[in-house]
């Protein structure tokens, strides 16, 4: 016997997730299997399409599908800086039908990526802003930069850098990912059409230099009572009166993403109609509790519709059906394999980070169905000495047919029931493009759609 | 020790011609290196610990594991006590994306700090070792059961206990069952069932001997009505709250009974079927990272928690199709030991089926009480407030009853909630066999 299910995904980030609630839209019993917790608890919480226009077409085109690879006489690949070529784009969808073959986007077409974000929205709802436009908003980040994105989280939404409202910045001492003075100089330097200052305080009820922003969040939430300095207050209380004094005509206030967990929104509320001025949060580095909460909205979204999750155990291995269908996967509990059978199956295990790619030394790999991964045989060729130049490490990954089914170095299908998703694909630099999550988004939601359609089908 | 002997980097084909540890002649003894280079400091294991959460002064996981054995490469160095504050809830090995192997760094940790640097006179020491030892002492209360019972539940065997020792004066100590389950398989004679085909070990641990037997009843005649033949070994409890409090010679001496009975019943052609999901973690995962016992590696590969057993050893939907059982609406709340072995959400799956049962997830918050942790006067507050978000999110569900696998989740959402609390192999026996 196995534990069977219609459609098995398997890695729970965006792209998983995306494709089991897509797969679960078409009546098919879905599973999702996640090992570790997924790298969305790196993420911004920010649904980016396409914020670059990708580096030289021609060099990209090459990396994601040659094995062998010349290099230059000084020894690197084109330095192009993607941000040179141009950009921030204004509009994502306009710059779609110039990605070379192979990219993601171009595999599954910008109308999917359209579907995929309308699908994105509905299981989102409020949470989210940014589905009025095709057009990228600019948001400020932790670093003073300013990032193009699709999609974002309600409560970056009033510190938009196309709005002209002045912005205070405030950090606190025992957050050092945020130095808001610095970003606030920045964003200035950036030429953002406001004026922007950043203060730093002492978070009420924080003594702990290293206290983990679980912590905060959790202050905030729970309204906790601490010690304001004069007296016990309760936290959100505490906090509004630490800023207060502060404030000196600015229209919006904004903190690092710490505003809460279960509660979020309610935190927000209760320290815009303290401080009577609206109050965003700007998007900060891993450990990030807007990936946090974006995960919470998937994962609640997949138990509405039904999706059986199962976490903390890899699939390691597979069985062939005798020909090229996977029959079942096999996944580790504890030193023990268990199978685990269903009709289509979706791999969404992430990139290198992720772990869903791997490499040593000699090779890159995947590693539970060894899928092929293009890459040069010398390691030497697989990065350039410019560190931020076009690396083909970053564009590592599975190659796909239009249908997303993974292919071998023959161009051959893999398997006829897998499908790949997300940042285990490769011919993308979602790094220099930005457009990791839509990336995941479109190939996740085509991905759980097809494998849904022929369960049912 | 033999913690060097598992692949950090697990799970990849052919990587195992070189292994960083090998190169420090002090590998033989406890070290806190293995996988500490796979730390990228992403903090993603600080955010899932929920004593960090809520308690300002832990530190958290990333550096109890890692940064702690790097500071420890300095000789001069000791193990910070801070790590008596880790609950061993296991969140931080699910978190991590790296694959640190992070308890483990924290219980060798733990058992260094006990072992060298805590005073074996000093109150909490000994509060601890009555803790961790449980197994031990609770033959005595249920020898007389109701005696026990009556003095345990004395408001001042409460407040003494708090005074004297430290346990925590809020908590009703554990009920003893007036039989215990191995007295009640004695006297019906053992197993039932013959079946050299389909035969399982059953180990029960010390809660289901002792406080909950119709955990180990209902796991009998599920498994019995199946067609089992079913295996009592003697055994000693499984050493989850040994490692917890640091105390790994008393958890290894526990191991060298439990490994080889087990080694001889899979020999006889049995699983080992657990119905605890930290006594199935402990047998599959820490023993072999921890001990190095002759069938170790045996008992963990052929270890099950009853109901995955099931699930992949029978048909267990179409076994269940058409039965039923009248017991409304139930909290569920998957111990985060289960989680750690791919189990959460399994009740739920498999309830599903009975018609007149309802399991709702109360999603993954942690309970809080982690096994001896909530039964420290020191940790009681921070135990509390961890439960809260679960405790809300029971109240939010329909009906008063909570389910749980896991014997101190249980008492900690009963003391909680109030609720009374069910196992899900008491569900399973309510439809497949019936209760009498």
């Amino acid at each position: 016997m196995a534990i069977e299910d219609d459609v098995l995904v398997i890695g729970g980030g965006l792209a998983g997730a995306t494709a089991a609630l897509a797969a679960a839209e078409r009546d098919a019993q879905v599973r999702l299997i996640s090992y570790k917790q997924s790298t969305l608890r790196h993420a911004s919480g920010l649904i980016d399409v396409l914020g670059y226009p990708s580096a030289d077409l021609a060099a990209s085109g090459e990396a994601a599908r040659a094995d062998g690879g010349e290099r230059t006489d000084d020894g690197s690949r084109s330095t192009a800086d993607p941000r040179s070529a141009g950009g921030p784009l204004a509009d994502p969808f306009e710059a779609l039908s110039d990605l070379p073959e192979g990219h993601p986007y171009e595999r599954v077409g910008a109308d999917a990526v359209r579907e995929a974000l309308l699908f994105f929205d509905s299981v989102a709802g409020d949470a989210y802003r940014g589905g009025h436009t095709d057009a990228n908003a600019l948001v400020p980040t932790h670093g003073g930069t300013v990032k193009p994105t699709a999609r974002y989280p309600a409560a970056v939404a009033p510190g938009l850098a196309s709005d002209r409202r002045d912005a205070l910045l405030v950090g606190f001492e025992t957050l050092p990912d945020f130095d808001a003075p610095l970003s606030a100089g920045h964003l200035e330097a950036a030429g953002v059409p406001f004026r922007t200052r950043g203060v730093t305080l002492r978070f009420p009820g924080i003594e702990r230099d290293d206290a983990k922003v679980t912590r905060y969040a959790h202050l905030l939430d729970r309204n906790e009572a601490v010690d304001s300095g004069a007296g016990d207050a309760p936290a959100r209380t505490a906090l509004a009166e630490a800023v207060r004094p502060h404030l000196d005509g600015e229209g919006r206030v904004g903190f690092p993403p710490i505003l809460g967990d279960d509660n979020h929104d309610v935190v927000r509320r209760d320290l815009e109609e303290r401080l009577g001025v609206e109050v965003f949060e700007v998007p900060s580095g891993p450990p990030s509790l807007p990936g946090m909460r974006l995960e919470d909205l998937l994962y609640d979204a997949m138990a509405d519709a039904g999706v059986r999750v199962t976490t903390g155990v890899p699939v390691v291995d597979y069985e062939a059906d005798g020909g090229d269908r996977i029959d079942r996967v096999l996944v580790d509990r504890k030193g023990r394999d268990v199978p685990y059978r269903a009709d289509q199956y979706v791999l969404a295990t992430g990139g290198l980070v992720g772990k869903g790619v791997r490499s040593e030394r000699d090779r890159v790999f995947e590693p539970i169905f060894d899928c092929h991964v293009a890459h040069a045989a010398d390691r030497y060729d697989w990065f350039v000495d410019d560190a931020f130049g076009d690396h083909p490490f970053a564009r590592f990954g599975l190659a796909v047919d239009r249908d997303l089914r993974p292919l071998d170095a023959d161009d051959d299908r893999e398997f006829e029931n897998l499908r790949a998703a997300g940042a285990v694909l490769g011919g993308y630099d979602f790094a220099a493009e930005k457009s990791g999550s839509g990336v995941s988004l479109a190939t996740g939601y085509v991905a759980g759609r097809r494998a849904g359609e022929e369960v049912s089908g | 020790m033999s913690d060097a002997q598992r692949p950090t980097d697990d799970h990849v084909p052919g990587d195992d011609e070189f292994e960083p540890v090998q190169v420090f002649p002090e590998a033989e003894e406890m070290d806190l290196r293995p996988g500490a280079d796979n730390c990228y400091k992403c903090s993603t294991c600080d955010t899932n610990c929920p004593v960090a959460e809520v308690d300002e002064e832990f530190p958290g996981p990333k550096f109890q594991g890692p940064e702690q054995w790097r500071l420890k490469r300095q000789e001069d160095h000791d193990i910070d006590d801070s790590v008596l504050k880790c609950s061993n809830c296991m969140r931080c090995d699910h978190a991590c994306p790296s694959e640190v192997p992070l308890s483990q760094m924290h219980n060798t940790a733990r058992g260094e700090y006990v072992e060298r640097q805590m005073n074996k006179f000093s109150r909490e020491y000994v509060r601890n070792r009555i803790l961790a030892n449980y197994g031990t002492f609770a033959p005595l209360g249920a020898m007389f059961p109701r005696l026990a019972n009556f003095v345990m539940g004395l408001s001042i065997t409460r407040w003494l206990g708090e005074k004297t020792l430290g346990f925590a004066g809020d908590r009703e100590f554990p009920e003893f069952a007036t039989q215990t389950f191995r007295s009640w398989w004695a006297e019906r004679g053992g197993a039932q069932v013959e079946n050299p085909d389909k035969r399982i070990a059953y180990f029960h641990g010390c809660y289901s001997n002792y406080n909950t037997p119709e955990v180990g009843k209902a796991l009998v005649r599920v498994f019995e009505h199946l067609g089992y033949e079913i295996m009592v070994p003697k055994q000693r409890c499984s050493g989850t709250p040994m490692y917890a409090n640091g105390m790994l010679q008393d958890a290894k001496r526990a191991a060298e009974v439990n490994v080889p009975e087990l080694a001889a019943a899979i020999d006889d052609g049995a699983d080992v079927i657990a119905s605890c999901t930290s006594c199935s973690m402990s047998l599959r995962q820490e023993y072999p990272e921890l001990f190095d016992i002759d069938g170790v590696e045996d008992v963990s590969e052929n270890t099950w928690e009853a109901l995955e057993y099931l699930r992949v050893h029978e048909d267990l939907e179409t076994e269940l199709e058409g039965t039923s059982a009248d017991l409304g609406e139930f909290a569920y709340h998957a111990p985060c030991h289960a989680r750690n072995q791919g189990l959460d959400g399994q009740a739920v799956e498999v309830l599903a089926t009975i018609d007149g049962v309802e399991a709702h997830d109360v999603g993954d918050s942690c309970s809080g009480i982690s096994g001896t942790y909530g039964w420290k006067e020191e940790h009681y507050e921070t135990s509390m407030k961890i439960g809260e978000e679960m405790f809300e999110h029971m109240e939010q569900v329909d009906g008063e009853a909570g389910l749980t696998e896991c014997p101190t989740c249980a008492m900690q959402m009963e003391h909680g909630t109030g609720y009374e609390i069910t196992h899900p192999l008491e569900v399973l026996e309510a439809a497949l066999v019936g209760t009498e």
